[in-house]
């Protein structure tokens, strides 16, 4: 294995080098604890698959949230590219508004950057309401709007007077940090600052509350993990923020329990609602039927209640029951095939366990913008020290809400279960590794390539930016950001229908046709060709 | 489906909703990849690259490669000057291109960076080529940054040597590698030498072959870039796509220069046939006389479905102006005519046919929308809407048939093998406008008006 690696870094030029070495480690059993370098910035002209804050702050966190008008405040190509591309579904809630199937820009002109572009963006806001009526408005910096100074925070906060709903300004330009990870630290900050409690009229306390959080519903994933969570008695609140709403995520304070799935992108707001209304929160992880049936098991315990569980486990042998067939059926044709995945900041883990489930071994595994806690455990968040690329991204400290606090599990309670379930507790990707594999943050296409000459995987996650090269490369490859159009692929359903597009893609008969013929057999001497032979 | 947008109008002077263009950078990036063995380079923060890439990528279901100089806020403020020589130094050791087309992006174009003088500071290997064109995305569209990147290569490149080569200089405009093989195509069969820059076809529309190449098979040669200084005249398809181009060609190596629009439809074909034929002398070979025949049979065939129909038409505006003129010479309406990119020559271009056309009242607009076009269709529908995949949600709302054209097509498969232009484009939009609009009568008709034959 470490052969592998000096072949792959073997091109890069010394400073280069130096740098990606710290990005890439194989998991051994004699270092449990290996310390691996992320979250700092990219390495100009290597080909990164990163993005950039803006994509995850309105991409990603605050983009889902249906009934808000969301208005980029800078040159149209930001907004073009955040339109219907993510596939975060929604539908409309009775009577309420769904904006997913529009854009929404300023459309910066030349003019609005040399004189300020307040004014236009004022007046979108105008027009946006006129048109409109939105529960709230979201207004979204990029790049060139930190630059020449416009105060989106004034305009938001004369717009929230002006017109009775909440305008929200982010101050997300793209350049701001070193990847999609700090838009989502913006978008956690201004969510529970400006939002989450705001609601005046408290809503009823329901029984088995819970909040959803980190979970965008791509391909109808949110959909499926409640479908089997109302089954068992759940009640969803806030939905942070696949399908969510405005309400849902002000009305959030009142749930029991934070699931968070995943963890990169909102673990701020589980952590500061912790805080400041006691509501504890879990690492679930809806992917995978054994994770998914140990997650259910989890919320079972920390609410304690015989009905809650005797009906958990109802539901999860129904469930199994529905799809089990299916499944066994699959994994005889995957099992024993390996696994390299490379996504955002949670899937590269989450997948594992779905892969697992099917007898598929993973080999290599990375983020593009994990931190270190993704990778080693949030044990590690003490010791990581922020650089300068980061330390502009403003860290939000909250109080205990002295009306609103509550204690949701008694304190002792609460410590044994601990040693149970993962309460606050997240213990990254690199443990549930095995010896050998390969840890890589933010990779690049050059290690693509090269780790797929070297390590020839039978199959290659990842997304739409790697997907031809890896198929080109004769290596199956599925999206795990947008799953090719297809979905859902949490809970126990979603597992099925998983493993019946892998197999689609391991075994479409088109991969036979790779070679043609001619380049198979020593061709016959050719008797109509040239005629007179 | 877009149950938000009135009917009624609304007069928008700030707010963009769904626009029908994107920024410069994407243009330029797919220019760039129509040059054989170059690296697109994005000068600025990182977001832009991959956004330009995955819809490229979306578009062409093929690998699409870019790198950035991943501005952090550092360079933003003090300019990205290091970033670009770490990129190019990067970019050289480890991807080993010919040559890197850089453009920009708003960042770097309101912090101001000087592209010029950090190419000449940064370190380039012996015999390799950096080039640039700015493209700052708050003005223009995606085409703009296309033309402006089409300019850069005759900048940097283009030369006359002095030694002639006979050839006529193909400056295709945005449009598809199936496109580009077209017109390679029709001018082998005229028997006239040209060069073709840029040129994506075998570059974003790779078979499945020899496995992944970084540098694919396609793309115009630096070698023949160079030359194009040499050649007898140039050929600008689609006056915003690529006269600048001709122009700096024309100023910089005295090559003369035709805009033409983008051969798209019967009017705009033709002529392109005859300024080749008046240039080269010499006959039509039958062949294309041929094709010609078969797309006016075709027209008559089918006249039946098109006359009178009523059609909205949005995209760029060098594919909606000669498509306007074809679906005006098939008989058909156009109410509503609409691109996002800028510019007062589109409404003035696509006036200008409707009155020689007869046809009145139509609604003609650059810098519009698709929500402003919805809004116009609420208020009086048409049989059909011509669009990228973007109208399909307004197809699905209004229950109109659609036919995709033009950029980008994310929901579709095999769309980039099909020319859309020349005699043969031509018959291929035929077959599918007829088809949509079969397809809906055979779906929507009662059971006993349902016909065998149509
Ligand atoms: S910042 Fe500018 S160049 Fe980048 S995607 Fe947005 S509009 Fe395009
Ligand atoms: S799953 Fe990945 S892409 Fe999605 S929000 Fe989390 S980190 Fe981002």
């Amino acid at each position: 294995m470490k052969k592998v690696l000096d072949q792959v870094l073997e091109v890069y030029p010394a400073k280069t080098f130096k740098n990606r070495k710290k990005h890439i480690l194989i998991k051994s059993n004699d270092e449990p604890n290996p310390v691996i370098q992320a979250n700092v910035r990219t390495v100009p002209g290597i080909m990164t698959n990163r993005g950039c804050c803006y994509a995850g702050c309105k991409g990603v966190v605050l983009g889902p949230v249906k009934d808000m008008v969301h208005i980029t405040h800078g040159p149209i190509g930001c907004a073009y590219y955040t339109w219907a591309t993510r596939r975060n579904k929604a539908k409309a809630e009775d009577g309420g508004q769904n904006f997913l199937e529009y854009t929404f820009s300023t459309d910066m002109q030349e003019k609005d950057i040399v004189f300020g572009g307040v004014e236009k963006l004022k007046q979108a806001i105008k027009e946006a309401v006129d048109l409109f009526h939105p529960k709230a408005v979201g207004i979204y910096a990029t790049c060139p709007v930190g630059l020449i100074g416009d105060d989106i925070n004034a305009v938001a906060q004369e717009a929230t007077k002006e017109y009775g709903i909440q305008v929200l300004a982010f101050n997300c330009e793209g350049y701001k940090g070193v990847s999609q990870s700090a838009g989502h630290h913006i978008a956690n900050n201004n969510i529970l600052e400006s939002v989450v409690g705001r609601g005046k009229k408290p809503l009823e306390q329901k029984k088995f509350s819970i909040n959803m959080l980190g979970e965008y519903n791509i391909g109808g994933d949110a959909w499926e993990i409640e479908r089997v969570l109302e089954k068992i008695g759940y009640n969803v609140v806030g939905r942070f923020s696949g399908d969510g709403t405005y309400d849902r995520l002000e009305q959030s304070y009142v749930a029991d329990l934070n699931l968070v799935q995943c963890h990169r992108s909102i673990n701020y707001i589980a952590e500061m609602m912790e805080i400041r209304y006691g509501i504890p929160w879990v690492k679930v992880n809806f992917i995978g039927v054994e994770s998914t049936i140990e997650t259910l098991r989890n919320m079972a315990k920390c609410f304690n209640d015989p009905g809650l569980t005797r009906r958990t486990e109802e539901v999860i042998e129904e469930e199994l029951e529905a799809i089990s067939e299916e499944i066994s059926f699959y994994k005889d044709k995957l099992h024993g095939k390996t696994a390299c995945l490379f996504v955002g900041g949670s899937r590269a883990h989450h997948y594992q366990k779905l892969l697992e489930d099917l007898g598929i071994k993973t080999i290599l595994a990375g983020y593009e913008f994990g931190h270190r806690d993704d990778y080693e455990g949030r044990e590690v968040i003490p010791t990581i020290k922020l650089d300068a690329d980061t330390r502009n991204i403003p860290e939000l400290t909250v109080e205990k809400d002295e009306e609103r606090y509550r204690i949701i599990i008694p304190p002792e309670r609460y410590e044994t279960l601990k040693e149970e379930i993962p309460f606050e507790y997240y213990g990254g990707m690199i443990k549930d590794m095995d010896e050998g594999a390969i840890v890589v943050d933010d990779l690049n296409h050059h290690e693509t390539e090269q780790f797929i000459k070297l390590l020839k995987p039978d199959m290659f996650f990842s997304g739409i930016k790697d997907k031809y090269v890896i198929q080109k490369m004769g290596v199956v490859s599925k999206q795990l950001h947008s799953y090719d159009y297809s979905g859902p692929y949490a809970g126990f359903r979603g597992a099925a229908v998983f493993a019946r597009d892998l197999a689609a893609g391991v075994f479409t008969p088109a991969w036979g046709y790779v070679t043609p013929p001619w380049r198979k057999e020593p061709l016959l001497e050719g008797q109509i060709v040239g005629g007179e032979k | 489906m877009l149950d938000l947008t009135p009917k009624e109008s609304y007069e928008r002077k700030a707010l963009r909703i769904n626009p029908a263009k994107t920024c410069q950078p994407i243009g330029a990036m797919y220019a760039a990849l129509g040059i054989h063995n170059c690296m697109p380079h994005s000068h600025g923060s990182q977001g832009c690259c991959s956004y330009h890439r995955m819809q490229l990528t979306r578009h062409f279901k093929d690998p699409i490669m870019a790198t950035t100089s991943s501005f952090t806020e550092g360079a933003s403020v003090f300019g990205g000057g290091a970033n670009f020589k770490t990129a190019m130094k990067n970019i050289f050791s480890i991807y080993n291109p010919d040559i890197v087309a850089v453009h920009t992006t708003c960042l770097s174009e309101t912090v101001g960076d000087d592209l010029v003088t950090y190419i000449a500071s940064s370190e380039i290997p012996e015999g390799k080529i950096v080039i640039h064109a700015n493209t700052p995305s708050y003005v223009g569209s995606h085409i703009t940054g296309f033309s402006s990147m089409v300019k850069a290569m005759v900048a940097y490149l283009s030369k006359n040597t002095g030694v002639e080569n006979g050839k006529v200089n193909i400056l295709p405009g945005f449009v598809g590698p199936a496109d580009m093989r077209e017109y390679k195509r029709i001018l082998k069969i005229m028997g006239i030498p040209y060069i073709i820059m840029p040129d994506t076809s075998g570059v974003v529309d790779s078979p499945m072959t020899e496995g992944f190449k970084m540098f694919p098979k396609g793309g115009t040669k630096i070698e023949e870039i160079k030359d194009t200084g040499n050649s007898k005249r140039t050929f600008a398809f689609g006056s915003v796509s690529s006269q600048d181009a001709a122009i700096e060609l024309e100023k910089k190596c005295k090559v003369p220069f035709d805009t033409l629009p983008i051969p798209i439809g019967i009017d705009a074909t033709d002529e392109f046939l005859m300024k080749l034929v008046k240039l080269a002398g010499g006959e039509v070979p039958y062949e294309i006389e041929e094709e010609r025949g078969q797309l006016v049979d075709l027209m008559l065939d089918t006249h039946q479905y098109f006359h009178g129909k009523k059609v909205a038409i949005i995209g760029d505006p060098d594919t909606v102006i000669p498509f306007t003129q074809f679906a005006i010479s098939l008989g058909m309406n156009p109410r509503y005519v609409v691109t996002g990119t800028p510019g007062d020559k589109f409404e003035k271009t696509i006036n200008g046919m409707m009155e020689k056309a007869g046809v009145q009242g139509a609604k003609v607009k650059s810098s519009g929308d698709f929500f402003e076009m919805h809004q116009w269709i609420k208020n009086e529908p048409v049989d059909l809407i011509v669009g990228n995949s973007h109208a399909k949600y307004i197809a699905r709302a209004e229950n109109t048939p659609l036919i995709r054209l033009g950029f980008p097509v994310l929901d579709r498969y095999g769309y980039y093998y099909n020319p859309k232009i020349g005699y043969r484009g031509s018959m291929r939009l035929i077959e599918m406008m007829c088809d949509a609009i079969l397809d809906k009568m055979d779906r929507e008709c009662k059971e006993e008006d349902f016909e065998l034959v149509l």
